[in-house]
């Protein structure tokens, strides 16, 4: 390796510096770094080219290799990407990868780290407007991009949020709160229980709502957990996230922000909900009752419906026209009651053709104390699981039965299997859905393991949970391809 | 050109004219980038619509982008026609993307080694934002694939800056008002976009680099063709000015009067910037006063606003007066240039949208009007006013952009991308935006384009079309007959497929240019003959020693019929070439039936005697055959 090659150092240092991407001197400060974090994401053979050439992540480096000249800032790496590659911002705003075979030279011209913020403004107060406290779980409603892993991390302080979605100054005061920073599939009963507490704790200190912004895969869950665990409030408790991240012009994170406030500060139904978007079109939310909800795609916008019933209301541009009138008036002189308990042994087991009676028998003898079982068709699973389920059963496990087609109730006296299901003591579990049903049985069995009671409470709506009937627009998944579909599909915004 | 102090004499070399290319052209692949969508499926036909709005966001690096803020000014509706034919969720920005397009990408290698570029050793897929609306996720999946590279151009070189392959953006249907609808069959078709240096120096070169790119590219065979699938931005700057970028330009011979032009206008905007610091204009101090206007102008414009009930509000430009008619081309003047901000950034489409002093002609406000003016804003002979009416929020944005570019006026050429007009003049279409918009896509892997690779792309490299020029250059073709070689190569395979089974030069160009071009006259829109068939032409051609005369009789019945099999049509069209009897036959009966060719004189008699000979034979005799026969015959009495 040639480190005096004289005329390509004096090409290099001339070079015009990639001033563009830069010009904002308030993002970059300049640090001399140390330890290893200098060489973020590197390892192998690009980790010792960086090093043989005395250079480090962000270095403004010109490059020669021996397939030509090249000019920008070494930015971190994906640890999961290969170690033969340097990753180049060029001043042109692209990002490339250069083979390390094919380095011959690299000269750093000067060290600009980047340091991504949203503008901050102050947020606003006016005393003639509602307050609203935004509770921060993590997930993507507000966020920004991790070089390191590629991964978008949230990021939300009230100023943050003024600076990117000012509109929410002329719903209300906003305050927020970060509860958490995780991805949503992380969440766990512990931050059930934390968030149910922060909510009471927000509404005595005079919240006019509660709005939760979480990552959505597991939405559903904990807005049946703070369904259950939140027994009574004054307020709306509206759970957000987005399915596009806020990074991109095109997200759904500024709009559902909007919308979750919005409601949060006038809504009249004073219960826990989803808020998220109605069509993919940026037109409406939907507020959906949290024990109800369910993500159904695993990417769309319009991911979040109401199963078994219509949803509560609709949100657009400042208004809320209430799509089902049975619910709980907002009333602010109701204290908030919370009911915070969690018995984590409690499982789904999603029923399959041909399933072994080792999957239940393991959870016997793992000392689990609850099943929910999704089963086929009306709530059925097959003979060699008897007598697994008979054995659970007589050991004190609580199995409910729930279905896997998600819409219907489950009905075990239809068929005989059914019956010799209830026999062996699984109980149906009505029209829950099956994460609800977990979410409940694991709070029911927080309070009693008395048979009786168990199946007592798990039978009873606390939350709207259970519906005694079901409406006939509760299910509504329709089919492309059919002439009245073509019709909806080209006179309504999909 | 009333309008045009020395534009005639106007000469863009002189004030340091440069130029450079960015050219947008779709490959020839059978999916879309991203996804697994069908390519070059278009219709206007649509299924479904889906509304969204786009908010400009942050860079990596934390900044709004300056083109972000002003499409958020705009604050429009924007509908997706979608037909499930053409997209899926994907397009939509309702699915993650899937793995790059491998087929795309080997293409865009190809292009870019024929470009001379260095391939990189990792492609990262970046996200372009634009907020426009042109892509629903608001940014366009873009990738460098080479850079570094150079076109041979009049014994120098044109630098290539670099090429990327990027998903096509979405067809404006309609942009009126707070509403723009876009069609989204051309959505993410695979494009490269080959950026040269601004190396060009004369309007001229601009259209002969850009023919130079078109047949390189063509060179591959794997680019798409036909209306849409090739489109160019013109990037023009004058010494002490900036880089302007005029968007789309669709064909290459609008490059040299649309560079011209703008050219002019720069030179122009910036005697006007020297003019405006003459007059003591300051950019830092200058607070221009505003007014709402009731019922004080009779202008019929202003009236009908008013039976609109429309907000009517007017800006004084102080130490303006006179400038806002000072010309920037053949037909324009830099009230135009306002009005086409205002147009664009304000929703104000309906032109005129404004109205000012400056303004002398007819349609313009009457001196009554310039009196109630200046009774009621306190303007002198130095200022300007200029009036701009609509939807309040509008007219608020419109006259911001007024003062923004009046502004923008003092320190010269603002950075734009402008829209071509009819007749080669610009307007404004954009901000120029800047790398601030671009950041890494995170749902898309690198993806390592290995030496082997490039190497195996590299042997296999089609000939550029320099190197042919080149070898052309010894046969001394007419130069028309080189630019069609050279930008149809199946025509200049063809060629050299003719001289390799013995066909002289300027008979092979005549078949494989003027006789094609024929062919495809005769036969209106129909398909190149494919290399398969062109090659079993040329052998027929050449295996039945077909007369010149005769292959365009053959070529002629092949258009007509829709035929390529070429033994078959002889047959049918009786086009078989005489065999010596059939000459022989021929000349006999001539030469016994035609008394008068024995009173010729013998040179006369023998050319009078081949003539109706071949003409009889339909052309498709061998001609030094019949001469031979014809000879003998003659010589044998």
């Amino acid at each position: 390796m040639d480190r005096l090659d004289e005329e390509f150092i004096d090409i290099a240092l001339r070079a015009k510096p990639p001033a563009l991407p830069f010009n904002n001197y308030r993002h970059i400060i300049l640090i001399p770094a140390m330890g290893d974090d200098i060489y973020k994401g590197y390892r192998g053979a690009a980790l010792s080219t960086l090093k043989n050439f005395a250079v480090r992540v962000w270095s403004d480096v010109a490059v020669k290799t021996n397939n030509g000249e090249f000019i920008g800032i070494i930015l971190p790496r994906s640890e999961t990407a290969d170690d033969r590659h340097l990753v180049l911002k060029m001043p042109n705003g692209y990002n490339i990868g250069l083979d390390v075979d094919t380095i011959e030279n690299i000269i750093e011209r000067g060290f600009r780290e980047a340091h991504y913020k949203i503008p901050e403004k102050e947020f606003p107060f006016d005393p003639g407007k509602p307050n609203v406290t935004l509770l921060g779980t993590g997930g993507t409603i507000a966020s920004r991009l991790d070089y390191r892993t590629g991964a978008v991390i949230p990021a939300f302080s009230p100023g943050e949020l003024y600076g990117a979605v000012p509109e929410l100054a002329d719903i209300c005061n906003l305050k927020t709160h970060k509860l958490y920073g995780v991805f949503s599939e992380n969440i766990t009963p512990e931050h059930w229980l934390g968030a149910a507490n922060a909510i009471k704790t927000e509404i005595e200190a005079g919240a006019d709502g509660i709005v939760i912004g979480h990552g959505t895969d597991t939405m559903h869950y904990t807005a049946a957990a703070l369904s259950f665990m939140v027994r009574t409030t004054p307020t709306p408790i509206i759970m957000v996230g987005s399915q596009r991240s806020s990074d991109r012009p095109s997200s759904d994170a500024a709009l559902n922000l909007i919308n979750a406030t919005y409601s949060a500060a006038h809504c009249d139904i004073a219960e826990v909900m989803v808020c998220m978007f109605g069509p993919t079109s940026d037109e409406y939310a939907l507020l959906h009752r949290g024990t109800r909800v369910r993500k159904m795609h695993s990417s769309y916008r319009s991911t979040f419906r109401t199963i078994g019933e219509t949803p509560l209301a609709r949100v657009a541009s400042g208004k809320i026209d209430y799509i089902n009138n049975d619910y709980r008036r907002r009333d602010m002189s109701r204290s908030v009651e919370l009911d915070t308990v969690f018995d984590e042994r409690v499982s789904i087991v999603y029923y399959y053709p041909n399933m072994k009676p080792d999957i239940i028998d393991s959870l016997t003898d793992n000392g689990y104390k609850g099943i929910i079982i999704a089963g086929t068709g009306l709530g059925h699973v097959n003979k060699p699981l008897y007598p697994a389920l008979k054995r659970a059963c007589s050991s004190g496990i609580h199995i409910f039965m729930t279905v896997e087609t998600l819409w219907g109730y489950v009905q075990m006296f239809v068929y005989d299997t059914g019956r010799d299901i209830m026999e062996l003591g699984v109980v149906p579990g009505a029209n829950l859905t099956p994460e609800t049903a977990y979410v409940k049985l694991g709070w029911v069995l927080g309070h009693t393991h008395e048979r009786a009671k168990v199946n007592e409470m798990m039978l009873t709506s606390y939350a709207g949970e259970i519906t005694e009937r079901e409406p006939i627009d509760g299910y509504l998944i329709m089919q492309g391809g059919l002439p009245e579909m073509e019709i909806f599909l080209k006179n309504v915004h999909v | 050109m009333k309008n045009s102090p020395a534009l005639q004499s106007f000469d863009p070399q002189a004030v340091g004219f440069r130029s450079g290319l960015e050219v947008h052209q779709q490959l020839l692949t059978d999916h879309k980038l991203f996804c697994r969508c069908p390519a070059g499926v278009y219709s206007d036909d649509y299924d479904a619509q889906a509304l969204r709005h786009m908010r400009p966001t942050l860079s990596e690096l934390g900044e709004y982008d300056g083109t972000a803020l002003m499409e958020f000014k705009t604050k429009k509706d924007i509908l997706y026609r979608l037909n499930k034919r053409s997209v899926c969720t994907y397009e939509m920005d309702d699915n993650p993307p899937f793995l790059i397009n491998e087929q795309a990408v080997e293409i865009a290698m190809e292009i870019a080694l024929l470009l001379n570029c260095s391939i990189v050793g990792e492609l990262h897929v970046a996200r372009k934002q634009y907020l426009d609306g042109s892509i629903p996720a608001g940014f366009q999946r873009t990738a460098i694939v080479g850079l570094n590279g150079w076109l041979p151009y009049k014994g120098r070189r044109i630098g290539v800056v670099q090429l990327a392959v990027e998903e096509d953006a979405c067809r404006e249907i309609r942009d009126r008002g707070h509403l723009r609808i876009y069609a989204t069959d051309r959505l993410s078709m695979p494009l490269i976009e080959v950026v040269t240096a601004p190396d060009m120096r004369t309007p001229q070169e601009v259209a002969e680099v850009g023919w130079l790119i078109a047949e390189t590219l063509r060179a591959t065979g794997k680019i798409r063709r036909g209306l849409g699938s090739v489109r160019q931005d013109v990037n023009v700057s004058v010494a002490g000015g900036t880089r302007v970028e005029i968007k789309g330009v669709p064909r290459i011979p609008l490059f040299p009067s649309l560079t011209y032009f703008e050219a002019y206008r720069q030179h122009r905007l910036l005697a006007l910037r020297d003019r405006m610091h003459r007059r003591g204009l300051d950019k830092e101090t200058e607070a221009y006063k505003r007014f709402e206007l009731g019922s004080e102008l009779e202008h019929p414009l202003l009236e009908q606003a008013r039976r609109d009930h429309q907000r009517i509000a007017a800006v004084v430009l102080r130490g303006m007066s006179g400038l806002l008619r000072w010309p920037i081309g053949p037909n324009r003047v830099f009230a135009d240039d306002i009005a086409g901000r205002v147009r664009v950034i304000a929703c104000l489409d309906h032109f005129p949208n404004l109205l000012h002093t400056d303004d002398r002609r007819p349609s313009a406000l009457s001196t009554c009007d310039r009196q109630a003016l200046k009774a009621l804003t306190g303007m002198t002979a130095d200022d300007c006013v200029v009036i701009v009416w609509g939807q309040p929020k509008d007219v608020e944005t419109g006259l911001n952009e007024v003062e923004i570019r009046v502004r923008e006026a003092l320190v010269g050429i603002p950075n734009e991308t402008r829209q071509r007009l009819p007749g080669g003049e610009t307007d404004f279409e954009r901000i120029l935006p800047g790398p601030d918009r671009m950041y890494p896509d995170t749902d898309s892997p690198p993806l390592a384009l290995p030496a082997a690779r490039v190497k195996a792309i590299r042997d296999r490299l089609p000939e550029p079309p320099w190197t042919r020029q080149a070898r052309y250059t010894e046969f001394g073709l007419p130069a028309h007959w080189m630019r069609s070689l050279l930008r149809e190569p199946v025509r200049a395979d063809a060629f050299d497929y003719a001289l390799k089974v013995g066909i002289k030069p300027k008979l092979a160009g005549w078949i494989t240019v003027e006789l094609l071009k024929y062919r495809r006259r005769i036969q209106r829109g129909a398909a190149e003959l494919n290399p398969t068939h062109l090659q079993a032409l040329l052998d027929y051609i050449v295996d039945n020693k077909i007369p010149r005369a005769g292959i365009r009789l053959f070529i002629e019945a092949g258009a007509r019929r829709g035929s390529t099999e070429w033994r078959r049509l002889a047959d049918e069209c009786n086009l078989n070439c005489a065999d010596r009897n059939t000459i022989e036959a021929a000349v006999e009966d001539a030469y016994v039936n035609r008394h008068l060719i024995r009173t010729l004189q013998p040179e006369a008699r023998r050319r009078c005697l081949t003539g109706i000979v071949i003409d009889k034979l339909n052309c498709l005799a061998d001609g030094r055959m019949v001469a031979d026969i014809v000879e003998g015959r003659l010589n044998a009495n």
